[in-house]
């Protein structure tokens, strides 16, 4: 799925190992993200996509390959050599310093003089809405705060690539969500190129331009969200990205998603459909949608969902035990890689 | 016995009970033993004794005090002590930060308690034991001589000195700045320096920026350790330091043992606590109980 007319990656990983105790974490590794690209890392945890942006921030060092930014190799370069900057998962804000000097802290060590950097800094604090707090310590904020002062000391350093360790992850819900707006929002006006590291396929899909999916240290998968739920070239991706049937079809698994599942009655017309009869083995609503579990004719298993309309009139004919036929579209199922 | 009756009930419902039951002992240990002595100590620095017969005169005179500032022997003793507990304490600053940092950062769970170990090890053995040995390491005719004849050097005379004081206290309180140190260091989270280091600083600027500021409350718990505890020694100069190498608790000592003028002992020791009151003030401004 690598697109090989595009201009020359701004990062590009070759062949990256990296060994910890004998596993492998990461294992022959190849990626190319482009310049202001929102490019998202995703995957169950150990799936070496942390273990990625680190060696990408230069926290650890790839046993084998190379990390090349804007054509150079900075594989064996220290951190503080590197034009990214990282949010940390837990912020690492240092609890000694008031919010301006954090946010200062990366423009001082690059010898800007105390003027400009907290000129810069408050600048920054400000484009966070924590304009006024620069005199306050890490201690006296609430999470949601920390994560923008995080944010606003990795931004207030125009890095080449923001690196973003799941930083939302530590936020309620409904946090997140604003955040996920507003991290995209950023993005889109600095221009930065971001590299997201997350395990949760919502915040995947709303905020990226590309995923790569991570499993077992190997990438399984790099494309648009759309292509990615649509089109998922194995069964693992099919499984992590949104919920999935596995149908077989002429031999061939093919992943079948829940919402292009019709249940229609059991005698409805269903010329130009593929059908397969089945009785409703359980029903779970979910507010903006019910899901059904179905046992179908030739002993699968069928998740199917559909979306609430006016009032739930069809409920009563969608109860557990009742029977209904699943019909899809002919290009539903999806046929993915052996 | 029902519930509601029971000790644990009623503890269980009164948690300030608790606290009191915790604390009492303690507290009553605290007061009586140490502030009561230590007010003893102040008050009795004000009396006299008679020449003649020896016994303590109550009263309230400075006659003490003035026969400290008096004589300029008692000030060169001062000055030596407080000397010699900065030199030390600024030494095994020195000396536990690589060993404290390597516990803390790079030992593994087996490394780390084998180093643990070897800290503590010297306190599993007498003190007197281990001032001792020093003295032999450090005389004229000792180890430390011999072994610089083997290599080819001139021999050292540092045995009753200033010098071997510093060396033997240095030695003695070394753990007592390791420990606070290294449970300070362990206690900064590593991704501050990694977010430090991703910023642009190098390692020095870490140091100096992130790692002391965060390591300071340990660094003084422990120099309040090193630097007390050779202000109150007697022992050490007794043993490595040479004739005329007293410290304050030696005049303490003799006053109270051989000269029978505990008044007079009573107010030079006033001195010591003086200077840790100062000390600990100094370090409250400079932030050091910030953290705690």
């Amino acid at each position: 799925m690598r697109q090989s007319s595009e201009p020359a990656p701004l990062i590009r990983l070759s062949g990256v190992r990296k060994v910890f105790g004998g596993t492998a974490a990461i294992e022959n590794l190849d990626l190319a993200i482009h310049a202001g690209e929102f490019f998202t890392f995703l995957g169950p945890s150990g799936s070496g996509k942390t273990t990625t942006l680190r060696i990408i921030a230069g926290f650890e060092l790839p046993d084998a390959g190379t990390v090349a930014l804007d054509g150079q190799d900075l594989s064996r370069l220290p951190p503080h050599k590197r034009d990214v900057n990282t949010v940390f998962q837990d912020y690492a804000l240092f609890p000694h310093l008031t919010l301006l000097e954090n946010v200062a802290y990366g423009l001082r060590a690059k010898k800007i003089p105390a003027k400009d950097a907290i000129l810069r800094a408050e600048a920054a604090l400000a484009s966070v809405r924590l304009a006024d707090f620069g005199a306050r310590r890490p201690g006296q904020l609430s999470g949601g705060q920390r994560q923008r002062v995080a944010l606003a000391r990795a931004i207030v350093n125009r890095p080449r690539v923001l690196l973003l360790d799941e930083p939302l992850g530590a936020l309620d819900l409904k946090l997140r969500h604003q955040m996920q707006v507003e991290l995209k929002a950023l993005q889109q006006q600095t221009g930065i190129t971001f590299i997201y590291v997350t395990h949760d396929q919502d915040e995947a899909l709303t905020m990226s331009d590309r995923i790569a999916v991570f499993n077992h240290g190997r990438v399984e998968q790099i494309a648009s969200p759309w292509m990615l739920y649509e089109q998922p070239q194995t069964a693992f991706v099919a499984g992590f990205v949104g919920i999935t049937n596995i149908i077989a079809r002429d031999g061939t698994a093919c992943a079948l998603r829940p919402e292009k599942i019709r249940l229609l009655s059991p005698d409805a017309p269903a010329a130009g459909w593929e059908t397969m009869p089945a009785t409703i083995a359980a029903v779970s609503y979910l507010g903006m949608s019910t899901r059904f579990l179905l046992d179908c004719a030739d002993g699968s298993r069928l998740t199917a969902v559909e979306q609430n309309m006016a009032h739930g009139a069809e409920a009563p004919r969608l109860a557990q035990g009742s029977p209904v036929l699943a019909a899809w579209s002919a290009e539903a199922p999806w046929p993915l890689a052996a | 016995m029902p519930a509601s009756a029971s000790l644990s009930g009623l503890l269980w419902r009164r948690p300030a009970w608790r606290v009191a039951a915790l604390i009492s002992l303690p507290a009553i240990w605290f007061v009586l033993f140490y502030l009561a002595a230590l007010a003893a100590m102040f008050v009795s620095s004000f009396h006299t004794v008679d020449e003649l017969s020896g016994q303590i005169q109550p009263g309230w005179t400075l006659d003490n005090f003035r026969q400290l500032l008096g004589d300029w022997t008692y000030g060169r003793i001062a000055l030596r002590t407080v000397g010699i507990a900065a030199a030390v304490t600024l030494t095994d600053g020195l000396l536990a930060w690589p060993f404290a940092y390597v516990m803390a950062r790079y030992a593994g769970p087996r490394l780390r308690p084998a180093l643990m170990a070897l800290v503590m090890l010297p306190l599993w053995s007498s003190y007197l034991a281990r001032v001792y040995a020093w003295r032999l390491i450090l005389a004229h005719d000792g180890a430390l001589n011999w072994l610089l004849h083997g290599l080819g050097l001139p021999a050292a005379s540092i045995g009753y000195s200033n010098w071997a004081m510093w060396i033997v206290f240095t030695y003695l309180w070394l753990p007592f700045m390791i420990l606070p140190l290294f449970a300070a260091l362990e206690r900064i989270p590593p991704s501050l320096l990694e977010a430090s280091s991703d910023l642009g600083a190098a390692g020095w600027r870490t140091f100096r920026r992130v790692i002391v500021p965060l390591a300071m409350p340990g660094l003084v718990a422990g120099s309040i350790f090193t630097f007390s505890l050779t202000l109150g020694d007697y022992i050490t100069p007794l043993l490595v330091g040479g004739p005329g190498s007293d410290f304050i608790g030696n005049v303490v000592y003799s006053n109270v043992g051989v000269s029978n003028n505990i008044p007079f002992a009573a107010a030079f020791a006033v001195l010591p606590l003086l200077v840790m009151a100062g000390y600990l003030l100094i370090a409250r401004k400079l932030g050091a109980f910030d953290a705690l």
